[in-house]
């Protein structure tokens, strides 16, 4: 066990992990952001770089602060360690610098955007964005392409974090697609239109941070806020079979896997699960599913027992006096 | 001129073959470290030596080779990087393609002292006829026996292989590389690990640039010591210039490191001094990312020393009022040339090479192009100066590979030095965007 001090708490963690992992065992708000990041992927993280935070004591025995920024995904801690996050004026302006840059060339099209209320890059920028832009030439754009017939690929909003590739590469089998290209004309596409056909393929969309890749059974029937979470299960021959559903009245609108605080799936669910069982008679009903991720969802509440509470609880007494008497 | 190190035969008719290689010399290392010498006695050497990587970073290779781990029942690999893509570079591909047999000598010595049983040699897709060279020296060298199984019946084997890259500027990095080099997109890998401890298929692996191994031999037969005493201070050895730009004289020199940048530009032994007479305007000393001096700081540093070719000298005064060494390439501007343009023209070559993996190169590089563009054109803002500063600022230090610092140095560099250029640009679009108009206020200031 090696212990390291991240903004001035004092965490103890397995030696081997990675500061972002320390950070979280922490919790709250001094967690930093990830968004290439993703623990069960091997091999993710590194890219997006809004992670960052500055090692100010490398180690107990070598207490050199280390030169740059370092990113705290991939970076391991060691005994004594000195982490700051959001303490540290450097780190928060070099994370608004990357939000910045990853936005120039995103549309910001939420308001028609089916990730638009659970997009970790939406979350990142109204906690880290700035609200003006400085970019004032033409943005990237690119067609929609049709992964087969349950993904849509959305490059334009794409931030390129490289996840569904090691999706593709590690839950699933034959990937298909990939990153052509270099630069900022980089993009995810199968060479040349091919179709994702997997039974996994559609884990894809979970671990998309944004909008880039969607569930064409989902598209545009329905605003995440306006759906309800329920946890639910199956008897499924391929997966787990424990996923959440998003209904809204009787209607099952969307399938996805379970994903914790960090919006990181659980268990990876099937096709079968996820596109085909769209009805509630296909599932085993548990209960209102818990959102403590950064979710529209989770500001609701709606999973306590509504009880009788006046509206404005604590009514100053004259403004009681001035209400018309009866 | 100084010592000859590298080029001493350079010239001699043949010297490509490997007859008249030996005749001069050629091989003398090998068969010395290899009957002679552990391959800890080589390293010994070459630490002593103070030899420092050429390919711009300038670690000591020495320091490098010690690093290499070497657990048990795992092979080592040494690579050499001969990706040579810098703008203003061009030693390399001049070295290789004279001398083909120096750079296979190096690479057996360097392959026996770090105990590597195959190396590589990843050579620029572009330099297919290099490759050619390389691969006839290669094959002269398995009939003469010096590669292959038991090398001189020393007991030692070694395979050496020469492979083409596709032709990508990032793949001259070392970890972008080795991936290349297994056959992956040449993406940079997150590091620690090093590849000192995790390279080239997941095994320990040097990378050195092709200048590098090839003075290996030299500190072989004549000793570290005798290496060490040429040069100035901890920039020891010679080091292979390219000069290119507006001088009389452009090419490749080999330099004992030390001799003062205003001799290089204005010697007849090296550039030659500017062309038609005109006034020296700014200096890019170490290939086009690294900061670019206008003539005062680069004849002088910021404490009124004369600057010398040697990687102190060169960096004094960090980047406030220095510059780099970087890879040699010596670039020359005259009084003629548009400082906007030039940098315009770099970030051009960073957004394109950029891999893209990592969001504030990928988006920024794209980014100060399109705002130098439009400055150069006419179309540029006040403001944009400070934009250009600012995200110069957010892509430094925060990126995977040194290509973002690479992109960045150039353009707050030449904002730095040349902001009434820049100014001139944004306040008089037509007067700067008339053909073969140029800003000359900074000349003034120069030579007042």
């Amino acid at each position: 066990m090696v212990k390291i001090t991240f903004d001035g708490i004092e965490v103890e963690v397995e030696e081997g992990t990675t500061i972002l992992q320390a950070a979280r065992k922490i919790g709250g708000d001094v967690v930093p952001p990830a968004m290439c990041f993703y623990t069960p992927l091997k091999g993710s993280g590194g890219k997006c770089r809004v992670c960052l935070v500055k090692v100010a004591q490398g180690s107990a025995k070598d207490p050199r602060p280390m030169p740059k920024l370092v990113a705290s995904c991939i970076t391991q801690v060691q005994d004594g360690m000195v982490v700051e996050n959001t303490t540290n004026e450097d780190v928060l302006n070099a994370r608004k610098g990357i939000v910045e840059m990853l936005l120039i060339n995103h549309p910001l099209d939420c308001p028609v955007c089916d990730q638009a209320g659970e997009c970790d890059l939406q979350n990142l920028s109204y906690e880290h964005g700035v609200s003006a832009t400085r970019y004032e030439e033409e943005r990237r754009t690119f067609n929609k392409v049709d992964l087969g017939p349950y993904i849509q690929l959305h490059m334009t909003r794409c931030i390129l974090c490289y996840r569904c590739v090691y999706t593709a590469d590690q839950i699933a089998e034959n990937r298909v697609h990939g990153v052509l290209g270099r630069g900022d004309a980089a993009e995810i596409g199968t060479y040349i239109e091919n179709v994702i056909d997997n039974e996994f393929s559609g884990n894809v969309i979970d671990v998309c941070p944004v909008g880039a890749l969607t569930d064409k059974t989902w598209r545009f029937k329905n605003r995440v806020w306006f759906t309800k979470p329920m946890d639910a299960h199956r008897d499924c021959p391929t997966c787990s079979g424990k996923v959440t559903l998003w209904t809204r009245g009787e209607e099952v609108l969307r399938v996805t896997a379970r994903k914790d605080q960090y919006a990181e799936v659980e268990e990876f669910i099937c096709n079968t699960c996820r596109f085909d069982k769209k009805e509630v008679k296909d599932w085993t009903i548990e209960g209102p599913r818990h959102i403590d991720r950064g979710s529209v969802i989770s500001a609701n509440h709606y999973e306590l027992p509504v009880v009788n509470v006046p509206i404005v609880p604590n009514l100053p007494v004259s403004t009681k006096k001035n209400l018309p008497q009866e | 001129m100084g010592l000859k190190i590298l080029t001493e035969h350079i010239n001699v008719p043949g010297i490509e073959t490997l007859e008249v290689y030996r005749k001069h010399g050629g091989y003398k290392s090998v068969e010395k470290a290899l009957k002679t010498m552990s391959p800890d006695e080589v390293v010994e050497e070459v630490k002593t030596s103070g030899l420092r990587g050429r390919g711009g970073a300038g670690f000591p290779t020495g320091m490098k080779w010690s690093f290499l781990a070497k657990p048990e029942g795992v092979p080592r690999y040494l690579v050499c990087n001969a990706d040579e893509s810098e703008p203003g570079t061009f030693k390399d591909r001049w070295f290789m393609e004279k001398n083909p047999h120096a750079l296979v000598e190096g690479m057996i010595t360097s392959s026996y002292a770090l105990g590597a049983n195959t190396s590589y040699i990843y050579i620029r897709g572009e330099l297919l006829f290099v490759l050619r060279i390389l691969e006839k020296a290669i094959a002269e060298a398995y009939a003469a026996g010096l590669l292959g199984k038991n090398i001189l019946g020393s007991g030692y084997d070694l395979d050496l292989h020469v492979a083409p890259g596709g032709g990508a500027y990032i793949c001259g990095e070392e970890t972008a590389l080795l991936e290349s080099l297994e056959g992956k997109r040449g993406n940079p890998r997150n590091k620690p690990p090093f590849p000192a401890v995790k390279g080239l298929f997941q095994c320990p692996t040097v990378v050195n640039n092709v200048e590098t191994i090839a003075s290996v031999p030299w500190i072989v037969n004549n000793t570290g010591a005798e290496y060490a005493k040429v040069g100035v201070g901890r920039s020891t050895g010679t080091k292979l210039i390219s000069a290119s730009g507006n001088i009389n004289n452009p090419g490749v020199f080999e330099i004992e490191l030390g001799v003062p940048v205003e001799e290089f530009i204005y010697s007849d032994q090296y550039c030659g001094g500017i062309w038609n007479g005109k006034q020296l305007k700014a200096v890019v000393p170490g290939g086009s990312s690294v900061p670019i001096l206008p003539a005062n700081l680069i004849l002088k540093t910021a404490a009124g020393e004369d600057r010398l070719m040697t990687y102190e000298s060169l960096s004094d005064g960090g980047f406030v009022s220095g510059s780099m060494l970087g890879s040699g390439a010596f670039i020359v501007f005259d009084e003629d040339q548009c400082i906007v343009r030039n940098t315009w023209n770099y970030a051009r070559f960073y957004h394109h090479e950029s891999c893209g993996q990592c969001s504030p190169c990928r988006e920024g590089t794209g980014w100060m192009e399109k705002v130098l563009h439009r400055i150069e054109y006419g179309h540029g803002h006040q403001q944009d100066i400070d934009l250009l500063v600012s995200v110069a600022k957010q892509i430094e230090g925060n990126t995977i590979c040194p290509l973002g610092d690479a992109a960045a140095w150039p353009v707050a560099s030449a904002v730095r030095h040349f902001r009434d250029e820049f100014e001139w640009h944004i306040k008089h679009p037509k007067e700067a965007t008339a053909p073969g108009a140029v800003y000359r206020g900074q000349l003034d200031a120069v030579t007042a």
